[in-house]
């Protein structure tokens, strides 16, 4: 069994590691497609400011030569200098917005997972009354609508109609309603998932043979029964971290806070082509990490799980 | 001579030719347990009943034909244009009144003419920051957002359907790199590369010229990104179906009997997932909108003046404290729409295909 284990490990990290090369051969080429270049602007500079510029950042060279090298940069971890961040690197941007980013993410990740995983054991203790239908509608209607909608609505009832909590996302108490609106949509797919999972555990024999050798109800649903519940809920974490980070692109925009989205925001808008690029591939490869990690989790911690 | 239509033909002696005389016929009341108690019905009509039981999705369904209807008929007859800056009348001076009007209220010359008797369509929702009415473009905006998610999950239908079939088909090598394939392009995270595919198809793309002009770059980029990413989904649902559906005897027949792939599985196999596709498909579209909305939320959607209701709720933005309705109209339309198709997509599931409810 370690043998397969192993084997599946190997292989999903060299599929991964394909994956990572494959973006950043699409992201590279596919940045590289649009005419005009990065010094394209309203006031154009002289073709000898352009040609010197371009001769800085090494665009003169042919667009092969020029992918080697940005390939060889990133396996140092250089993502090149911003364009119109004077003086800054791409790297040194990311991470700072990532900081902030990151801090969100995970506090909305962890709120998604706990409050989840609460509602859809309940859901599923109380199976067909009040408090499971209420749970599911609130979920579906949760699940279906995008983050930044969930966002925008959240903004103006509890900053605009009702002014609770501040609009701004970089003073005291502005980080409530981003992390809300981020973990809302990851909470209820994890309450239905938990709830699903939940509710065929307790329909099995050694939840009877422990309810009849009379274990409290209460640990025979977190003792027994949530802990044979979650592994399915451990495959969604690597999603969950992509959906949250995608939408941090857009909850960060309704709620000016100053995190990778944002960056990421106005470097589409200012045409800051290497900002683009660097901030697209760490994006994705943290993502394909994510899955990865969570992936091989799930098959090391259910071993009832087919590796075939 | 009159022939004994009860008498039986001279009965050779080595045939297998049953002795009528051994049977006795079958009375009214035996007759009468052979008739069908029920009409029998086909696999469509099923589905539909079941679906009609659901009340749930039927509220749904209502609320999409509302929807439907509003926005293909309200724009025929609605006095204002999407694109028109009200007040502003060429050889005059601009009229600023027009812009930012609160719901229900007119600007200046349309005041002296309601004055003079006139009758004057309101601005239900009031205008824009340059003076266009906002009921009509939150109409369009959702006109756009449907128009995408329909075509762009026909794209994916179509492309998914061919990809997963030939590949559960052919099987073997074939199959195995195909899959590859997909798998590689399943674990691209899908909303980076459509942001951007975005950003770098809103730049080179040139339309000038042709039909597609008036679609604008960023529709046409917005289908190019389906085209390229999101059939792999239903891809694999295909091919898993195929792989089944191989199986099966009839299949063995058709091919005894010299059908071709092709013939076999338009003809043999299409027609026995046609559950799985018509439901991933419905699932597919609310995705699309959601994708498309995201976009034009970002400024990378549809292309100026055309409305979408992402890029109406990214406008809205700006104003949010003097005119809040602005955002919540759009934001609410988003989630009406793409709520509505997706419990109507679980409803066409549990109606039609119980064995894929997850």
């Amino acid at each position: 069994m370690d043998s397969k284990l192993a084997l599946y490990i190997v292989k999903r990290l060299l599929l991964a590691i394909f994956t990572v090369f494959l973006i950043i051969t699409i992201t590279f080429f596919v940045m590289k497609a649009i005419p005009g270049g990065p010094f394209l602007s309203e006031k154009s500079p002289s073709p000898e400011v352009t040609a010197a510029l371009e001769a800085k950042y090494g665009l003169d060279k042919p667009v092969f030569e020029q992918y080697i090298t940005y390939l060889k940069d990133l396996l140092r971890g250089d993502f090149g200098p911003s364009i119109k961040n004077r003086g800054r690197q791409v790297i040194d941007l990311i991470m700072e917005g990532f900081a902030v980013s990151a801090k969100n993410g995970l506090i909305a990740a962890c709120l998604a997972i706990v409050i989840g995983l609460v509602l859809g054991a309940l859901a599923a203790v109380f199976h067909d009354s009040w408090i499971d239908k209420t749970i599911m509608v609130l979920s579906t209607a949760f699940v279906a609508i995008p983050s930044f909608v969930v966002a925008t609505l959240l903004l103006l009832i509890f900053c605009i109609t009702f002014p609770i909590f501040p609009a701004n996302g970089n003073v005291s108490g502005g980080l409530v309603l981003p992390i809300i609106s981020l973990s809302l949509s990851p909470m209820s797919y994890i309450t239905r998932l938990t709830r699903s999972s939940m509710l065929d555990v307790l329909g099995q024999d050694y939840i009877r043979t422990a309810r009849a050798k009379g274990v409290s109800n209460t640990k025979v649903i977190f003792k027994h029964a949530l802990k044979n519940a979650v592994t399915p809920v451990i495959t969604y974490v690597g999603p969950m971290i992509a959906y949250i980070l995608t939408g941090s692109l857009v909850v960060e925009k309704v709620f000016a806070v100053p995190g990778l989205g944002d960056f990421f925001f106005s470097s589409i808008t200012n045409r800051d082509y290497p900002m683009v690029m660097g901030t697209t591939i760490f994006l994705a490869t943290l993502m394909v990490i994510m899955t990865l990690l969570s992936d091989i989790c799930y098959k090391i911690f259910d071993p009832r799980v087919d590796l075939s | 001579m009159k022939k004994d239509s009860n008498a039986l033909p001279k009965k050779n002696p080595l045939s297998l030719q049953l002795d009528l005389s051994s049977f006795e016929k079958a009375t009214d009341e035996e007759k009468f347990m052979q008739q069908r108690m029920r009409e029998s019905t086909t696999f469509f009509k099923d589905g539909m009943r079941r679906l009609r039981k659901n009340k749930i999705a039927m509220i749904c369904l209502c609320v999409l034909i509302a929807i439907v209807l509003i926005i293909t008929f309200v724009p025929m007859f609605y006095p204002y244009d999407y694109s028109t800056q009200l007040g502003i009348t060429p050889g005059q001076p601009t009229d600023s009144s027009y812009k930012n009007l609160k719901p229900f209220e007119y600007g200046e010359t349309e005041l002296k003419r309601i004055e003079a008797g006139e009758n004057i369509f309101p601005h239900i929702f009031g205008t824009d920051s340059l003076g266009r009415d906002y009921a009509i473009r939150v109409i369009y905006g959702a006109r756009i957002s449907l128009v995408v998610g329909l075509f762009a999950s026909i794209i994916v239908l179509i492309i998914g359907t061919i990809y997963g079939s030939i590949s559960g088909y052919y099987g073997g090598k074939v199959d195995l790199i195909m899959m590859r394939i997909v798998d590689i392009i399943y674990s691209l995270p899908d909303l980076l590369m459509i942001i951007l595919l975005s950003v770098v198809l809103n730049k080179t793309l040139n339309l000038e010229g042709t039909f597609l002009e008036s679609l604008g770059v960023g529709m046409i980029s917005i289908f190019i990104v389906f085209a390229l990413l999101y059939w792999v989904g239903m891809a694999r649902l295909i091919r898993g179906q195929i792989l089944t559906i191989k199986q099966q005897d009839y299949v063995l027949a058709a091919r005894s009997l010299g059908a071709s792939g092709g013939h076999i599985i338009r003809h043999h196999m299409l027609p026995n997932c046609i559950s799985v596709i018509i439901i991933s498909t419905a699932l597919q579209i609310p995705s699309a909108i959601f994708t498309e909305s995201f976009l034009s939320f970002m400024g990378l959607g549809v292309s100026m003046p055309m409305p979408s209701l992402g890029s109406l709720a990214s406008e809205a933005l700006g104003g949010i404290y003097s005119y809040p309705y602005r955002l919540a109209i759009p934001a609410v339309a988003i989630c009406l729409i793409v709520l509505s198709l997706n419990l109507l997509g679980d409803g066409l599931r549990d109606a039609f295909d119980p064995k894929l409810k997850k």
